[in-house]
């Protein structure tokens, strides 16, 4: 054994970001490669700011924000916190997304803003979702984003790392959405507080990047700083053509140390359903089969990507969504709907019944889009289900995968998808 | 100096959406008018009784777990929120109270009642219930929030220093 502790990937970027030695429980001041906002939360961090009395972002090129919670604006005081945004990118040369781009979570690394080995902070709790391409990335308010953005830097915390591996083989019908709401039904809402995760096992190995981003996106819905995982070749070649920056890809030591280690068997994971009103309210799919819904949406940060349309317009494709339900579809970025347009998607959900809105957050954050009615049960694949989170405190929110989302919306029910992809059915 | 006002007790798990709606955060960027649906979801009446002569938030395990959202923070301290006092915090939810000036205090919640009188002396580290009459142990910030909160927020740290100095 090495007289010197190995490190975790957490420890290692932070390391290599402020200059030290860094271990778990330091505090450091670090350097970021990259600041995101959105329009909830830049419009605080433009007069944060403004109240500074700083005029210039640290590199204009290292900055972005993104119109994408509440976009095209549903109301006039959304309009004019657009307008403070496209004002802000003009003085300051900061790139902004406008109406339509898509979501921050999938625009950053879509348009290769950040890199393997990358640190960066967002103005939003979903920013962990680039952990799957190994970057450091995590969500902070308003003021701390303007202070990264003013600074090009941040204090942080070093967190401890909780390892979570996945051994087995993912069941025909089970997706990456499943394996990371099993984890938040385990350890639950809190279970990784102040923690960064760092996914791996042959499970995580064989998954696209785009279900890697579905798992790290969740990071913090068990309380997480970071979702990571290394960068493999997938990685590499996902990131070809995707701007100029080289990867910096970050292993963890061997002799990492770990604060927690926890082991789930993937072969045994059925689709899951997360509850009203919480995250953690997890169930297998055959405990809550049969409840009735009023609405599907598939979207977001955590699942509105070209392989999440796939699995859906698979399972869609010539059959009809219920009389009865409505299917609200949010592709993640303006690319991904070209591409679901180009293999014929969006054709497919649209004739079965699905309603097409604009790329970005959809329905989710409830400013817009399809807010459910008083006592209507939806079946979604965001990643909250909080009370009123779609904009009504008296409907009901079940978290599920897009394959389960599209078969629950043909039947009215919710229904296990596991029958599309047995050879039966489909 | 010490602040007493009397305790709003509420349960684990309060997330950012209960703090303040998602449906309400995007409509301005007026903390003032947005903070009478402070804590809404839980609690349709919080702003009315903390309003006047202000109180604090008392909660469990986790508190403002979720998204990023400085309004949350804000609408607290624009509803004459003096404190929050937790067993536990989410991590992005403590720094945006410090950043924004809230102080957050870590201590066993089960030893305060709905209604309690508490005083809270932060620069001396001394919370009392004097309903009670007992003293609540807490654990003081890390030092570089107490320098933070000390400065008066991340905004006037800047201010002060032109950067980091922490």
């Amino acid at each position: 054994m090495s007289a010197i502790p190995g490190k975790t990937i957490a420890e290692k970027i932070f390391s290599a970001h402020s200059g030290t030695d860094a271990y778990a429980g330091d505090i450091v001041v670090a350097d970021v490669d990259f600041v995101m906002g959105q329009d909830g939360t830049t419009p605080l961090a433009i007069r944060a700011l403004e109240n500074m009395g700083v005029e210039a972002v640290f590199d204009p090129a290292k900055v972005a924000v993104v119109m994408d919670h509440s976009s095209p604006s549903p109301i006039e005081g959304v309009s004019a916190l657009h307008t403070m945004m496209r004002e802000f990118g003009k003085k300051t040369g900061a790139k902004v997304y406008d109406v339509g781009c898509g979501v921050c979570h999938q625009l950053i690394p879509e348009n290769g803003h950040v890199v393997p080995g990358d640190l960066m902070v967002g103005c939003d709790s979903h920013t962990c979702t680039y952990g799957a391409v190994n970057v450091f990335s995590t969500g902070v308010g308003s003021t701390d984003g303007a202070a990264a953005m003013a600074a090009g830097k941040l204090w942080f915390k070093v967190p401890d790392t909780m390892k979570v591996t996945y051994t087995g083989e993912l069941q025909p019908g089970v997706f990456s959405k499943d394996l990371i709401l099993a984890l938040a039904g385990r350890i639950g809402v809190d279970g990784a507080t102040y923690m960064a995760l760092e996914f791996h096992g042959p499970v995580i190995d064989a998954l696209s990047v785009d279900a890697r981003m579905t798992i790290s996106n969740m990071a913090i819905e068990v309380g997480a700083k970071a979702g990571l995982m290394k960068a493999d070749a997938k990685t590499l070649a996902w990131y070809e053509g995707r701007g100029d920056r080289a990867p910096q890809p970050v292993d963890p030591d061997a002799d990492a140390v770990y604060a927690e280690e926890i082991v789930l068997d993937a072969s045994v994971i059925g689709p899951q359903v997360a509850k009203p009103h919480a995250v953690d309210n997890v169930s297998p799919i055959e405990e809550v089969a049969g409840t009735k819904v009023a609405q599907g949406f598939i979207g977001t940060c955590t699942n509105g990507r070209l392989e999440d349309l796939k699995v859906a317009a698979d399972i869609l494709r010539g059959r009809k969504v219920h009389p009865d339900v409505r299917l609200i579809i949010a592709p993640a970025s303006k690319q991904i709907l070209l591409d679901a347009i180009a293999a014929g998607y969006i054709q497919d959900l649209v004739e079965a019944g699905a309603v097409l809105v604009t790329p970005g957050c959809g329905p989710c954050v409830g400013t817009h889009n399809g807010v459910p009615s008083d006592g209507e049960n939806v079946i979604s694949t965001a990643n909250r289900n909080f009370k009123g989170r779609m904009g009504n405190s008296n409907a009901f929110i079940y978290l599920g995968s897009p394959a389960t989302v599209a078969a629950s919306v043909i039947e009215g029910v919710i229904t296990d998808p596991r029958k599309y992809f047995t050879g039966g059915e489909a | 100096m010490a602040i007493t006002a009397k305790a709003f007790k509420y349960g684990d798990d309060i997330n950012t959406d209960y703090i303040i709606s998602g449906k309400y955060k995007f409509k301005s960027a007026d903390m003032e008018a947005m903070a009478v649906h402070a804590m809404e979801d839980l609690d349709p009446h919080y702003y009315e009784k903390v309003k006047p002569a202000g109180g604090f938030l008392v909660a469990g395990k986790n508190f403002g777990m979720g998204s990023s959202r400085e309004q949350a923070p804000l609408v607290l301290i624009h509803s004459n929120t003096k404190a929050v006092l937790a067993k536990s915090f989410a991590r992005i939810f403590y720094r945006n109270a410090i950043n924004t000036g809230l102080p957050v205090v870590e201590c066993d919640t089960d030893l305060i009642a709905d209604g309690d009188e508490l005083s809270l002396d932060l620069e001396s580290g001394v919370l009392k219930n004097l309903t009670q009459g007992t003293e609540i142990p807490f654990a003081p910030l890390p030092p570089v929030m107490a320098q933070l909160l000390a400065d008066g927020g991340l905004v006037e740290h800047f201010k002060k220093h032109g950067g980091f100095a922490v």
